[in-house]
């Protein structure tokens, strides 16, 4: 029998044991070898089994599904009347802006311009069984945003981890401090084709930019993280 | 063909055959007999062939035939039968454009006048088949067009289209009457441009609900001068501006125009002078139903009067960005109402009120659920010959507020009794007001219940839906059609597999707790043609139950469930005439859609010509 615990599959810090030093080091500006300091707690070899249990287990009982995330086609409400209703909305700024002269789109993928109703992107996360889609129109911020993946993937986790780390996850300031001992990295495509860290950018710009969303092992996310530096820097 | 029209040609055609009965002095056999053939002219053989006078009169007998599933009993009578029936066959329906090849169909039908043509599954609708999957009309309308050259009629539904096949199809058949496309893409206006104007003896042009990509290409221009023979015009679902002189020109010059709906570009104003050229027309799309912005300079037009004059008008759509102050114009036509469409329009309870109280006659009736359960129980009220409902979310997102609820649902089933079909979107619903609807209306064949929160309960004893459409599928013993939603164990699916004879289609999302669900459906329910199912706990054991069905469905949907290559792939190879397609929610060709075994999504389908040649990258045929 698989020690649970252990081969927790975590979203975010893992609690004071791993970045509790790091963190401590608040002294402005660190190398980068310093700074990411990546802890798996888990080896690839482990957890590949246990993204195989998972699927496994899948088969044999019956799957919860993933906690109220929004779900690709739900309601079934075809693109054109959405997209009639949505022109007829109030423009709040957060879901929709106004849909006057646009021709509908048929809303697969919403790469078009910044007027479609609905922007579609695919999320995945390394070890999962499969991806998840969700519309980014419907959050306002990062924090949405990230309530709505950790519910979404908290089925694939074992154990009682909630949705606490990933909250933090996606704050912006504590980025680099997330760096450190986190196992799971929140990265995005962007319309150039590169591989982003989510919460670089404004949440409009994230939102028009982004393309899909892999939530990947620490360990991957090692050449991305200068970036995340270099503008932490810029701003501060 | 009225039923008189019919039986004095048929008695036409008796007399014909039997004035041409008489005594051959020339041929030796005493039982030479001359017949004519359909064009009427005379045959005379010596001897003839029992065959042929079997075959003759059977065209003559078949031409009365109009139902598909009549013909085709016929054509599997035997061969003579299948070869008279084949020659006959006006009107051809084809589901699923990839149960068989064109090839196929011009081999057999060789006469061909309409065609109606179905292409991708319901649930591309929304957003769960990646772009480009296929459903093309160029290999159709290239192989009718040259076996076909006197097609009149096309009508196409969740298909591929592009302007070079409207181009091909505008050339190809110059007695082309009548074209319909549903929920079609791929084509602009310049495509509707050469149709309009090449497609000289046209009569039906309905483009609905479809994407129609703006070219800027004035389009309304392109028909041709003089009389034209417009009986529908449909435009509703085009989304850029349109010249509206050359658009009056045309009703002008159409006097048999009887449908015409209008795009949202279509102002009041404008609409209004339509209405005041075409007082004959009978089914009007009002577009925007708001006034242009320009300052009026003389006295404001006298909406009510042009509905006053529109005497025939008996269905009514649009309200695209209608002003509430204007509404009331529409209430001369009221009484005479039978259809009426405020899908588009968030229009209050108080709105509708003193609309819906003179709409006494309305059969068809479709709105948001900005009603409310009071505008439902308004209709509930005056509406007594209702025969299909739908209720749209304004909001449509899972979390939105949901003003309408089993107090509508219930007050409509109290107040329309002879209520046939129902799409219901709403929040909150319970097993009390659905079980009163089943016993309330038991004409209802078609039910569709859409709970938009995922797994709800009934909301007052927080029981699964079971019951409730348990009932439904009990009481409503003539019902076709069943979409179900809401929280729902196995046992929902027993019930609708022990009672649901007669479901042809059924739609699951986020319902059900095991195989043995999907399994009382498939051994239970032996009308069942069409299976679309989402996000259920659906597994190869249940697939496999399903074998000896497959066959005689037109196909089988089931996406983010829990099947396995494996399964799919048993299935494939134990049905040769079933084409398995799996392929996940992208069209990304980098797989990592799907991980290993997991299938997201199976399409599988008849097919009487193998594995389709066109299928994309991102799609296994197994």
């Amino acid at each position: 029998m698989i020690n649970f615990e252990a081969t927790e599959l975590r979203l975010g810090l893992p609690g004071g044991n791993h970045g509790g030093e790091m963190v401590g080091k608040n002294n402005g500006k660190r190398g980068f070898s310093e700074t990411v300091d990546l802890k798996l707690n888990l080896s690839s070899t482990v957890m590949d089994s246990v993204s195989k249990v998972d699927l496994e287990n899948m088969k044999e009982k019956v799957v919860k599904p993933p906690a109220k995330a929004q779900v690709v086609g739900w309601p079934p409400v075809r693109s054109f009347r959405k997209n009639v209703m949505s022109g007829q909305k109030p423009t709040t700024g957060d879901a929709t802006e106004g849909n006057d002269k646009t021709s509908g789109s048929s809303g697969a993928t919403s790469s078009a311009s910044g007027c479609a109703a609905v922007a579609y992107v695919k999320v995945s996360m390394d070890g999962a069984p499969y991806l998840r889609k969700i519309d980014l129109k419907l959050y306002k911020t990062y924090q949405d945003l990230s309530d709505a993946l950790s519910k979404m993937f908290s089925s694939f986790t074992i154990g009682n981890y909630g949705p606490q780390g990933m909250k933090d996850f996606m704050n912006e300031s504590k980025l680099i401090d997330l760096l450190n001992g986190s196992d799971y990295v929140p990265t995005y495509e962007d319309k150039d084709g590169d591989w982003m860290l989510v919460g670089d950018v404004p949440w409009e710009m994230f939102v028009d930019s982004c393309k899909r969303i892999r939530i990947m092992k620490g360990s991957e996310a090692i050449g991305l993280a200068p970036r995340a530096l270099e503008k932490c820097k810029n701003r501060s | 063909m009225t039923e008189e029209d019919s039986s004095a040609k048929m008695s036409e055609d008796v007399e014909q055959y039997l004035k041409l009965n008489p005594p051959c002095s020339s041929s030796s056999s005493s039982s030479a007999v001359a017949f004519a053939n359909k064009s009427g002219t005379f045959k005379s053989s010596s001897p003839p062939c029992p065959e042929h006078v079997l075959e003759n009169v059977l065209e003559n007998v078949l031409q009365f035939l109009t139902s598909r599933c009549d013909r085709n009993a016929v054509s599997l009578v035997c061969k003579s039968w299948y070869r008279v029936e084949a020659q006959t066959r006006f009107e051809v329906f084809i589901g699923n454009c990839y149960s068989l090849s064109p090839a196929r169909l011009t081999h057999r039908f060789k006469g061909l006048r309409s065609i109606v043509l179905k292409g991708k599954p319901r649930f591309a609708d929304f957003n769960l088949m990646p772009p480009n999957w296929g459903a093309q009309f160029a290999p159709w309308v290239a192989a009718t067009a040259k076996a076909y050259p006197w097609l009149e009629k096309v009508h196409l539904k969740r298909m591929f289209v592009t302007d070079d096949d409207l181009a091909l199809l505008a050339e190809s058949f110059p007695g082309f009457k009548e074209l319909t496309l549903v929920c079609c893409e791929g084509f602009g206006t310049s495509g509707i441009a050469v149709i309009a104007n090449k497609c000289r003896q046209l009569k039906v042009l309905d483009l609905v609900e479809s994407e129609v990509t703006d070219d800027e290409v004035d389009w309304i221009s392109c028909f041709p001068e003089g009389k034209s023979h417009l009986e529908s015009l449909s435009f509703d679902c085009v989304e850029s501006p349109i010249n509206f002189n050359a658009l009056e020109g045309l009703v002008v010059r159409s006097p048999f125009l009887k449908k015409l709906r209008t795009n949202r570009f279509v102002s009041l104003e404008e609409l209004h002078r339509l209405m005041v050229r075409a007082p004959q027309l009978t089914s009007l799309g009002t577009g925007s139903f708001s006034p242009d912005n320009a300052p009026q300079g003389e006295q404001l037009p006298d909406y009510a009067a042009a509905f006053l004059a529109c005497k025939s008008i008996v269905c009514l759509s649009g309200f695209r960005e209608f002003r509430p102050e204007y509404l009331l114009a529409i209430s001369p036509v009221c009484a005479n109402l039978t259809s009426l469409n405020f899908s588009y329009a968030n229009i209050s309870p108080h709105m509708l009120m003193p609309i819906i109280r003179n709409c006494h006659n309305i059969r068809v009736f479709w709105a948001l659920d900005s009603i409310r359960d009071e505008g439902l129980q308004a209709v509930a009220a005056t509406c007594k010959e209702l025969r299909e409902l739908r209720i749209f979310p304004f909001d449509p997102r899972e979390d939105s507020e949901g003003p309408v609820s089993g107090v509508g649902l219930q007050a409509i089933s109290e107040g329309c009794r002879k209520l046939e079909s129902i799409l219901y979107f709403c929040q909150r619903m319970t097993n009390e007001a659905v079980t009163a609807m089943s016993e309330n209306c038991p004409q209802l064949t078609v039910f569709r219940l859409c709970i938009m929160g995922r797994h709800r309960p009934d909301h007052v004893t927080g029981k699964p839906m079971d019951d409730g459409f348990g009932a439904i599928v009990k009481n409503c013993k003539k019902l076709t059609r069943l979409a179900v939603s809401g929280l729902l164990t196995d046992e929902a699916f027993s019930y609708i597999g022990e009672y649901g004879k007669l479901i042809r289609t059924l739609s699951v999302a986020f319902a059900g707790n095991s195989d043995k669900a999907l399994r009382y459906v498939l051994e239970g329910c032996p009308k069942l043609q069409k299976l679309e199912i989402r996000d259920s706990p659906f597994g190869d054991a249940g697939l496999r139950s399903g074998m000896h069905r497959y066959c005689n469905m037109r196909f089988v949907w089931l996406s983010s469930c829990v099947l396995s290559l494996g399964g799919c792939r048993d299935v494939a190879q134990a049905l040769p005439n079933v084409v398995v397609e799996v392929f996940g929610s992208d069209g990304d060709d980098d797989d990592d859609t799907v991980t290993g075994d997991y299938v997201e999504t199976l399409y599988l389908y008849r097919s009487l010509d193998g594995p389709r040649k066109d299928a994309p990258k991102f799609v296994t045929i197994l």
